[in-house]
């Protein structure tokens, strides 16, 4: 793994849904344990970005590595926390069942039969999974149906479900968008700590808040607009959404 | 009920009748589980519906009824799954039209076909009573096939049911999933047609799933528990049926609805008394 200096690395993408584009001319690297905030109004293309990533979208030209592979060799790498669950919540499933889910990928990544691997989860599995919801301080939520849960429980039940995938690089839509304030914190707090492990891939739209935590930030709006190491000041934020923003000064 | 059971004793019959209901619960109670958590009823009943064509066409042609439904069920299951996963947007019309179509075919089959008029009724509402032997093995070796796919794979169909997307992430080929669970599902179409019909499959595919979905929380249990009540009300409904000399299969699917009904009304009651005596508590709690 160390001879990847790059770990994602888009080049002149573009991407249109229908014929609308959403993404222009977007080029942008990614080095190895960075703490990278996506940050851009809606509809700018940040969700679509990720998706471009993981290899759920194509792009319609342009190029894509991800840890030096096209994104769909390198998805099972990736630990994905959507903005939205795509699951029904009064699904029949307790959360370590579902956190479980994401040790599908890891034993296959070994394995000859590939993600035909049959029969059941094993120990190394369960403990995984017993781990990943420990890191998240959900440890306790391990038997609760899903559908029991809160917003906030749920996203830390979203995080484990990523982490237990063992990833490299660990890709956030919208973490913190469906809790308060308070759990924000928590969340990104989290994060923090697990940047010492791994890259992390976070979009936001509170431009703001997330500067605080980030080692860079890309903003997105149909390209990239722009692309700091340093602190997001009124004159960036104008920039990017073309008005006069509100800006609020969080304390950390 | 004491006649059925005296009667049970000396008919050949009837045994075998009562051995389809179980084999059938078996289906239903594994394949219907998936059918309810993944809410694909629709799709199923599309499926069920448009293998009236296949049976039509096989009786024409002077085959196996049974292994007409049987191709039929699986060309309409992969068709609808492709609609499915290719054009979501057109999903619900595709079906309605397969679900029309495969009926049309099979009528102008069964109306063409020279000699004796073949029971369409049976069909249709299917007749337990009738099960040759034969397809009490077919039926089992049904059963069978299904029980080792949901074994050897069951941890993929729960990711592919629960997340389609999380699930493609992690590698797993969800189209193939997708595909096979809805061929699975077919199948069961076929198992339950011998025994209430193609019209009345689709109660029986999600009543007992969607009953034990009240109860327990896990679809090993679900299933379980689905197969278990499906027997109870298949072979319930077939005693109470033989007394008055009505027919099996309506019967089976009313018993269902009414289990069905009074378990919801009374899960949504419990659920409400519960509410309303967690409130002060958890007031106090915080």
């Amino acid at each position: 793994m160390n001879e990847i200096q790059k770990l994602i690395e888009l080049k002149g993408v573009f991407f249109s849904y229908g014929g609308v584009p959403v993404l222009e001319k977007v080029d942008l690297q990614i080095q190895e344990g960075e703490f990278l905030g996506i940050v851009g109004p809606n509809a700018g293309g940040k969700s679509t970005l990720l998706k471009l990533i993981l290899g759920l979208l194509e792009p319609q030209s342009g190029h894509i590595r991800v840890l030096g592979k096209r994104p769909k060799e390198a998805r099972q790498q990736l630990g994905y926390v959507p903005q939205y669950p795509n699951f029904p919540r009064d699904f029949p499933i307790t959360v370590e069942q579902a956190v479980m889910i994401g040790r599908l990928g890891v034993r296959s990544r070994h394995s000859p039969f590939g993600n035909l691997y049959p029969g059941r989860y094993n120990r190394t599995d369960r403990l995984a999974a017993r781990q990943a919801l420990a890191e998240v301080e959900a440890d306790n939520l391990a038997d609760r149906q899903i559908g029991s849960l809160s917003g906030g429980q749920l996203q830390r039940m979203l995080l484990a479900r990523a982490l237990v995938v063992e990833p490299s690089i660990l890709i956030l839509d919208e973490p913190t968008a469906n809790i308060d304030q308070r759990l924000e914190s928590d969340i990104f707090d989290l994060l923090k700590r697990l940047n010492e492990r791994m890259s992390i891939l976070v979009v936001s739209h509170d431009i703001g808040f997330v500067s605080g935590y980030v080692t860079r930030v890309a903003c997105i709006n149909r390209t990239l607009v722009c692309h700091h190491a340093d602190a997001i000041d009124g004159q960036v934020i104008q920039e990017l959404y073309g008005e006069n923003v509100h800006m609020v000064v969080h304390q950390h | 009920m004491n006649e059925f059971f005296a009667a049970l004793t000396q008919h050949g019959f009837l045994q075998s009748a009562v051995v389809a209901g179980l084999l059938a619960s078996i289906g239903c109670g594994v394949m219907g589980t998936y059918v309810v958590v993944k809410r694909i009823a629709f799709l199923a009943g599309g499926i069920a519906h448009s293998v009236l064509g296949g049976m039509g066409a096989a009786v024409y042609y002077g085959f196996d009824p049974l292994a007409g439904a049987l191709i039929a069920a699986i060309i309409s299951a992969l068709l609808i799954g492709s609609v499915r996963l290719q054009w979501q947007a057109q999903e619900d019309t595709m079906i309605g039209a397969l679900w029309a179509i495969g009926m049309a075919v099979g009528i102008l089959f069964i109306a063409k076909t020279p000699g004796y008029q073949t029971d369409l009724m049976s069909y249709l509402f299917g007749n337990i009573l009738l099960v040759p032997e034969k397809s009490l093995w077919f039926m089992a070796a049904l059963d069978a096939l299904l029980l080792i796919i949901v074994g050897t794979y069951h941890r993929q169909f729960l990711a592919v049911v629960f997340d389609e997307e999380f699930a493609r992430l992690r590698g797993i080929p969800v189209t193939f999933f997708y595909l096979l669970l809805l061929v699975m599902v077919a199948i069961t179409v076929v198992l339950l047609i011998q025994v209430v019909g193609l019209i009345l499959v689709l109660a029986l595919l999600t009543l007992p799933a969607a009953v034990a979905g009240h109860y327990v929380h896990s679809l090993g249990r679900m299933m379980l528990l689905a197969t278990l009540l499906g027997s109870t009300v298949s072979l319930s409904g077939l005693a109470l049926s033989y007394g008055p000399d009505l027919p099996a299969g309506p019967t089976i699917i009313l018993l269902a609805g009414a289990v069905y009904v009074i378990s919801a009304l009374a899960t949504r009651a419990v659920a409400r008394r519960k509410v309303r005596a967690s409130l002060p508590a958890s007031a106090n709690r915080r």
